[in-house]
């Protein structure tokens, strides 16, 4: 088992430079393993995510490194092997998915079959179409089709070749979550036959947590960590990383002691008042962290609350009430300002309007240390 | 009316050739990323610049008997270029190379980069890629390009007068006819053949500007 799961890994370890004017701007340098299933690939934008996905498509070149799945050799700069992109069997759908617009559906489909007899390539675009359950729009051609079809298609153009790797950049953007699931379960119901390593960019969290086996952080062009999703993206050790990964809150903090016996440390948030307890991190007193914490991990109360287990209660007063979709965004000034998402309900039923005192609620482990 | 048919000829002719030669052309231009390719380029939009009396004068040179193109064609056909069809069809291809060309060149940048790559990672080489996927969607750059270098040619006049001469049947040409006419005095005859190739012009040209604004495309846009 193990060897079988070895001979379809997708293995890569590849440097890139990008150049403007003549100087490097920017440098991709990794070393990811990619095993059947679904990786997520994570990262804010300009962290190298497509270009990673295009040197390993053989669309980019690469500068130095080697690119193998199982023990076949796509790239290797010392010995100086490099297998063009038609030639690798990878396939790659793009964030804008790249149908051709003069072909229809059915066309586009059977556009990578070639050298197959004419039955066995209906047969094929006929399952797959099937699979992906786009049947009905065969003969319509991209402009005239919606988007999540548009995006079903894509996945069966790329899939029909029967690839041994699959790159996926942002294919789902711009869909709603129901088709969004919809579209990820027909992917998984596919991949559990043919097993293949599927990379998965995307910086969506929900993405992350409705896909991920394993996820790849990538910063700046490195890979920042990589693991089980719960394990990367909650514990952030880079400052973009939080961000992208949904830490409204980004709070400098200055550390005022450390009680390494109950493996937490005291802070002061930025120049207020505001003492936190947060986990123990690699500081001394005095030193300067960033604390980061999601908007929606943290409790908001109207009356001063007793009995937590929660050891940070701080007070302080809404500034202002934003209602975007299902969440309202309320931002309160406790020194510092602390974004928290409530829902509408419990905004009509805590009464909250702007210029109420409030008290805030928050546990010691859902403030993250950031460096 | 032979004058008009002779017009006609050359001009599809050239149309045809300058597709052939045009697209590989285009094709290097507007994908090739070498540095020195503005030279080719330069080369490409001369005609547009220079005086038609100087593209005609260094090709009747290098056609004539003592010309290196001029020696080659009496060695392999045994008559020479100069005053005739075929050389003013030669002639008529470097005079029209840019019209031919940048509306392919244009077009081939316009494709999506993406549909390029698309092609590539499902297996198709770019030969493949060209003629399934560039080329369909250059189809108004490519009719641009035959109309345009089909309508300068029947327009030109500089080149031909120093190439072909003015020899009827084989090189008098609608816009020498007219000349003739003038100098003859014969205004009747020159206005009716001035104002057939106007109207062709004009009708030519609002063909190509429709096609440009997708009045008309082969299939239906996004």
């Amino acid at each position: 088992m193990a060897s079988e799961v070895n001979s379809k890994m997708l293995r890569a370890r590849l440097r890139k430079e990008r150049r403007s004017a003549g100087a490097p701007c920017f440098t991709l340098d990794v070393s990811v393993e990619v095993s059947p299933g679904i990786t997520i690939l994570f990262g804010a934008s300009g962290a190298g995510k497509s270009t990673l996905l295009d040197c390993l498509a053989g669309l980019a070149r690469t500068d130095e490194g080697r690119i193998a799945i199982g023990n076949d050799v796509l790239f290797d700069s010392a010995a100086g092997v490099h297998v063009p992109a038609p030639k690798r069997r990878i396939a790659y759908v793009f964030q804008t998915l790249a149908l051709f617009p003069h072909l229809s559906a059915e066309e586009n489909v059977a556009y990578g079959l070639r050298g197959f007899p004419e039955a066995e390539r209906q047969g094929r675009v006929e399952a797959i179409l099937q699979a992906f359950r786009v049947e009905k729009l065969r003969r319509q051609k991209p402009g005239e089709i919606s988007g999540g079809e548009r995006q079903r298609i894509a996945l069966a153009r790329s899939l029909v070749t029967e690839p041994r790797a699959l790159l996926l950049d942002e294919p789902l953007t711009g869909l709603d979550a129901e088709l969004k699931a919809a579209i990820v379960d027909d992917l998984r119901a596919w991949n559990t036959a043919k097993e293949i390593p599927v990379l998965y960019v995307t910086h969506s969290r929900d993405e992350v947590d409705a896909l991920g086996e394993r996820v790849i952080a990538l910063d700046n062009g490195r890979v920042a960590s990589s693991g089980a999703p719960m394990e990367v993206l909650n514990a952030p050790r880079r400052k973009k990383l939080a961000q992208a990964a949904g830490f409204e809150n980004l709070l400098s903090a200055t550390v005022l002691d450390l009680r390494e016996a109950d493996g937490v440390m005291r802070v002061r948030l930025g120049q207020s008042a505001c003492e936190i307890e947060v986990p123990l991190g690699y500081a001394v007193a005095g030193s300067r962290v960033q604390v980061a914490v999601r908007a929606g991990d943290i409790l908001l109360a109207t009356e001063r609350p007793h009995g937590l287990s929660a050891r940070n209660v701080v007070d302080g007063r809404i500034v202002s009430l934003e209602q975007r979709g299902t969440i309202v965004i309320a931002r309160v000034d406790c020194g510092v300002t602390f974004v928290v998402h409530v829902t509408p309900g419990a905004v009509r039923a805590l009464e909250l309007t702007a210029g109420r005192p409030v008290w805030l609620v928050l546990k010691t482990h859902s403030c993250h240390l950031v460096d | 009316m032979e004058a008009l048919w002779l017009s006609m000829k050359l001009a599809a002719s050239v149309a045809g050739i300058l597709l052939v030669i045009g697209m590989p052309v285009a094709y290097w231009l507007a994908f090739s990323s070498w540095r020195g390719k503005f030279l080719l380029e330069s080369v490409v939009a001369l005609p547009l610049v220079l005086p038609p009396t100087v593209l005609g004068f260094y090709a009747l040179v290098a056609m004539g008997p003592r010309g290196p193109l001029g020696k080659l064609w009496i060695a392999l056909f045994g008559h020479g270029l100069a005053f005739t069809f075929g050389g003013l069809i030669l002639a008529s291809v470097l005079y029209s190379f840019p019209f031919a060309v940048q509306p392919l060149i244009a077009s081939f940048e316009g494709v999506d980069r993406r549909l390029l790559d698309a092609s590539a990672v499902l297996g198709s080489g770019s030969l493949r890629t060209f003629w399934r996927v560039i080329l369909p969607l250059s189809l108004p750059g490519v009719v641009t390009a035959a109309v345009l270098s089909f309508a300068h040619t029947l327009g030109e006049f500089g080149v031909v007068l120093m190439v072909g001469g003015n020899l009827a049947g084989v090189t008098r040409t609608v816009s020498i006819d007219i000349y003739d006419h003038v100098q003859s005095l014969e205004y009747g005859e020159a206005n009716r053949m001035a104002l057939v190739l106007l109207v062709i012009s004009f009708a030519v040209l609002s063909f190509v500007y429709a096609v440009n604004r997708r009045v008309w495309t082969p299939w239906p846009a996004k």
